[in-house]
C-alpha cells in the first residue's frame, strides 16, 4: 500500500527523507517538555521510540502531526515544514495517520462511517468507494464482520484494530502509533501487535511508541530511547538490547526486561 | 407519620412496613389521591358557595360577550366590539409570537455564547463569561423592566425619532421599518418566490445526493442566487411592480404606514432572548466540555479542520447532552413571557387573565383555560424535543 518501490528515482531521493525533527524544544509553561530533539527517520523505515513515563515521548510524536506546536527548532514531514500555518498542519495530517493509546473511535457512528468519515469530507472520495476501501481496510485487520457495529460494542483489542483501519483507509505515508497496546488487556494486546507486524511488511513508515520490547525486535529498523526531553541512545535492535551504552538505557532497559 | 411507635431506629431483622417497598409506595400513593381527592372537594364546595355569594355565573357563555377594550399590538383584525373569545385568541397569537421567536433568538445567542466562551482567546472568552454571569444573575423581572423604561423609554418622541435612511424610525413608540404594499398581480411574484425557494431547497438535496456519490458536492451558490433573487425580481418587472414598498410617513405626532414593532415587545423580546440565553449558552458549553478531548484530536489527526471536527464529531455528541435541558429553557421561555404583564406587552396572560379577568370576573374558568394552553404549549414543546431527541439517540445505537 506504499509508494515503494515503483516511484521514479527522483521522486524518492527527494522524499527518502519521511520525518525530520531537528534542535526540536517544546515548554508547558516552565516545564521543559522536549529539550532538543533531533531525529531522521527515512521512508519505510521502522522506529520504535522507548523511554520512562514522561519522558517526552508522546509529546514528540504528537508535534510530527502538530497536534503539539514545537516552540524553536525545526519539524519538517514529508517535505513539508510545520509551521503554525493552519493549511501546512492540514496538509500533512492528511498524509500522516495516528494511532492513540486511549481508545477514541467516535462512539456515535458505526464502525464502517469512523473509516469512511476522513476519506469523504477529507478527501471527497465518493461514499460507495470510501465505504469499499473501508472494508478492504476492515478485512485487513481482520474484522469486516464487525462493519455495522457502533465502538461501544467491540473489545479494545477490536477498537484499536478498527483505529489501525480508520487511519490506513486516508492511505497516509507515515503511521504514528502511541502505546496503542498499553491500555489493552494482556489478551488482545497479540492481535494488535500482529496488525502492525503486517503493516511494517507492507513496508509502512511507522513511528510507534512502545515498550513491547518483542514487537521492536522484530520490526524495528532503529530503538530510541527518550529521557527527561532528550534522545539518549539510537540504535540498531540488537545492538540496542545487548549493548546499550549509556547508563539510562541500562538503567531503563533492566527495568522492563526485569 | 401513621405510627409514631415504630419512628424509632428498626433493629435489623424485624423489618418496618414502611421499608418494604411495596407497602410503601402503596401507602403514599394512597395517601396522596386521599388529600388531592379532598382539596378537590374543599375547592369546589368554596367555589360553589362564593359564586352564589357574588351572583356570578358560571360557563364559558362570557366568550361571547363584547370586550370592549382595544389592544395595541393584534396579529388578527380586532376591535373593542369583538369577543372575549377573540381576546383570548389575539393573547394566545401574541404569546406565540414573543415565545417562538424568543426561542429561535435564544438559541442562536446561547449557542454563540456558549461556544465564544470555550475560545482561546482570552477577550472572547471573557467577554462571553461576563455577559453569562451578568444575565443569568439578574432578576428577568428587572431585565424586561430595564429595556422597557431604562432604554426604549428614554429615546426620543416620534417627531425627533432617530432615522435611519429616512425609512426606519426608533423612538419612544416603538420601531418602524417599510412595509411591503400589495397591489393587482401580487400574488404571481409570490408564486415565483415560493418556486425560487422550493427550487433552490431541491438542488441542496441534489447536491447532498451528489457530494454521497461523487464526494463533491455541487457549487450551487449563484444558482440559488439567481432563484431566490433573480427570478422573483424579473417576474415583479414584469409584472410591472405589483409590490411596492410603503415607507413609514410622519402625520401629526405619529407614523402611518409601515411595520410598528412595539416598545413593549421589543423590550420583552430582548430580556427573554439576553436571559434565557446565557442559561443555554451554560447548557451548550458543558455539553460541548463533555466530549472529551482526545475525540477532537482523533478528527484533526484525521485531516479534519476545526470546523468539520467541531461539526461532525462535537456538536452531534454534545446534543445528546444539551437537548434536554434545552427543552427545559424553552419551557421557561414560553412561562416567563407571562411576564409581560409588567410593562403591557398584550399577551395571552395581560389580555385574557389579566383584563378579561377583570372585567368579567370569571375565575376559575379563565384561570383554568389560561394553565390549560400553557400546559398544551409546553407537552408540545416538550413533546417536539423529546421526538428529536429520541430520533437522535435511535441513529446511534
Ligand atoms: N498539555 C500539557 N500540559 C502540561 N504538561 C504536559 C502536557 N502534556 C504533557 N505534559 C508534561 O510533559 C511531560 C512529557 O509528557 P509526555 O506525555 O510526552 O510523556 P511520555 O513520555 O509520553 O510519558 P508516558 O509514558 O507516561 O506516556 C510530562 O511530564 C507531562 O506531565
Ligand atoms: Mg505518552
Amino acid at each position: 500500500m506504499s509508494e515503494h518501490g515503483s516511484s521514479p528515482v527522483i521522486r524518492t531521493t527527494r522524499n527518502a527523507v519521511a520525518v525530520e525533527l531537528s534542535g526540536v524544544h517544546k515548554w508547558f509553561g516552565e516545564f521543559h517538555a522536549l529539550d532538543g530533539v533531533d531525529l531522521k527517520v527515512m521512508r519505510g523505515e521502522r522506529v520504535v521510540v522507548c523511554g520512562p513515563s514522561g519522558s517526552g515521548k508522546s509529546t514528540m510524536i504528537r508535534c510530527i502531526n502538530g497536534l503539539e506546536m514545537h516552540q524553536r527548532g525545526k519539524v519538517v514531514v514529508d517535505g513539508v515544514e510545520l509551521t503554525d500555518n493552519l493549511k501546512r498542519i492540514d496538509e500533512v495530517r492528511r498524509e500522516v495517520g495516528m494511532v492513540f493509546q486511549s481508545l477514541n473511535l467516535f462512539p456515535h457512528l458505526t464502525v464502517l462511517e469512523n473509516c469512511t468519515l476522513a476519506p469523504i469530507w477529507v478527501r471527497h472520495m465518493p461514499r460507495r468507494e470510501a465505504e469499499a476501501l473501508a472494508m478492504q481496510y476492515l478485512a485487513r485487520v481482520y474484522i469486516p464482520e464487525q462493519a455495522a457495529k457502533y465502538p461501544g460494542q467491540l473489545s479494545g483489542g477490536q477498537q484499536q484494530r478498527v483505529a489501525i483501519a480508520r487511519a490506513l483507509c486516508m492511505n497516509p505515508k507515515i503511521m504514528l502509533f502511541d502505546e496503542p497496546t498499553s491500555a489493552l488487556d494482556p489478551e488482545m494486546v497479540k492481535e494488535v501487535l500482529d496488525t502492525m507486524v503486517e503493516l511494517a511488511m507492507d513496508g509502512m513508515t511507522m513511528i510507534v511508541v512502545s515498550h513491547e520490547m518483542g514487537f521492536a525486535r522484530q520490526v524495528a529498523n532503529r530503538v530510541v530511547f527518550m529521557d527527561f526531553g532528550q534522545i539518549v541512545e539510537s540504535a540498531e535492535p540488537e545492538e540496542f538490547f545487548s549493548h546499550p551504552k549509556h547508563e539510562r538505557t541500562k538503567l531503563f532497559l533492566s527495568q522492563i526486561l526485569h | 407519620m401513621t405510627e409514631p411507635g415504630k419512628a424509632a431506629p428498626a433493629a435489623p431483622g424485624r423489618a418496618m412496613p414502611l421499608a418494604d417497598p411495596r407497602f410503601r409506595s402503596i401507602f403514599f400513593q394512597t395517601v396522596l389521591i386521599v388529600t388531592v381527592l379532598a382539596a378537590g372537594y374543599v375547592a369546589v364546595i368554596n367555589a360553589d358557595a362564593n359564586l352564589r355569594a357574588q351572583r356570578i355565573a358560571t360557563g364559558l357563555g362570557f366568550l361571547d360577550h363584547p370586550a370592549g377594550f382595544g389592544i395595541n399590538q393584534t396579529l388578527i383584525a380586532y376591535s373593542e366590539a369583538d369577543s372575549y373569545g377573540r381576546v383570548f385568541v389575539v393573547g394566545l397569537l401574541n404569546t406565540l409570537l414573543v415565545s417562538v421567536i424568543g426561542i429561535v433568538l435564544a438559541t442562536i445567542v446561547g449557542f454563540v455564547v456558549g461556544i465564544a466562551r470555550l475560545s482561546s482567546n482570552w477577550l472572547i472568552a471573557r467577554a462571553a463569561g461576563a455577559y453569562v454571569e451578568v444575565m443569568r444573575n439578574l432578576p428577568l423581572l428587572f431585565q424586561i423592566l430595564f429595556w422597557y423604561l431604562a432604554v426604549l423609554g428614554t429615546l426620543p418622541s416620534p417627531r425627533q425619532s432617530l432615522s435611519i435612511a429616512d425609512s426606519i424610525f426608533i423612538s419612544n413608540r416603538g420601531i418602524i421599518v417599510p412595509s411591503f404594499a400589495f397591489g393587482d398581480g401580487a400574488e404571481i411574484v409570490l408564486a415565483a418566490l415560493m418556486l425560487g425557494i422550493g427550487a433552490t431547497a431541491a438542488l441542496g438535496m441534489l447536491s447532498r445526493h451528489r457530494r454521497r456519490a461523487t464526494g463533491r458536492p455541487l457549487t450551487l451558490w449563484w444558482a440559488a442566487v439567481l432563484l431566490l433573487v433573480g427570478l422573483p425580481l424579473a417576474v415583479l418587472a414584469a409584472t410591472d411592480f405589483p409590490i411596492g414598498i410603503e415607507r413609514p410617513v410622519l402625520r401629526g405626532f405619529n407614523f402611518v404606514g409601515g411595520v410598528r414593532m412595539l416598545p413593549e415587545f421589543a423590550a420583552l423580546l430582548i430580556a427573554l432572548v439576553t436571559y434565557t440565553g446565557a442559561f443555554i449558552a451554560e447548557i451548550v458549553r458543558a455539553g460541548i466540555l463533555s466530549v472529551h478531548r482526545s475525540q477532537t484530536e482523533a478528527a484533526y489527526a484525521l485531516g479534519l479542520t476545526r470546523g468539520l471536527a467541531l461539526r461532525l464529531i462535537v456538536v452531534p455528541q454534545a446534543l445528546r447532552l444539551i437537548v434536554p435541558p434545552l427543552t427545559s429553557q424553552y419551557l421557561n421561555l414560553t412561562k416567563n413571557s407571562s411576564l409581560a404583564v409588567a410593562i403591557g406587552y398584550p399577551d395571552l396572560f395581560a389580555v385574557f387573565a389579566g383584563t378579561t379577568l377583570n372585567q368579567t370576573g370569571q375565575a376559575i374558568e379563565i384561570i383554568a383555560i389560561t394553565m390549560a394552553i400553557y400546559l398544551l404549549l409546553s407537552l408540545t414543546t416538550s413533546a417536539l424535543m423529546n421526538w428529536y431527541n429520541a430520533r437522535m439517540r435511535l441513529a446511534e445505537r
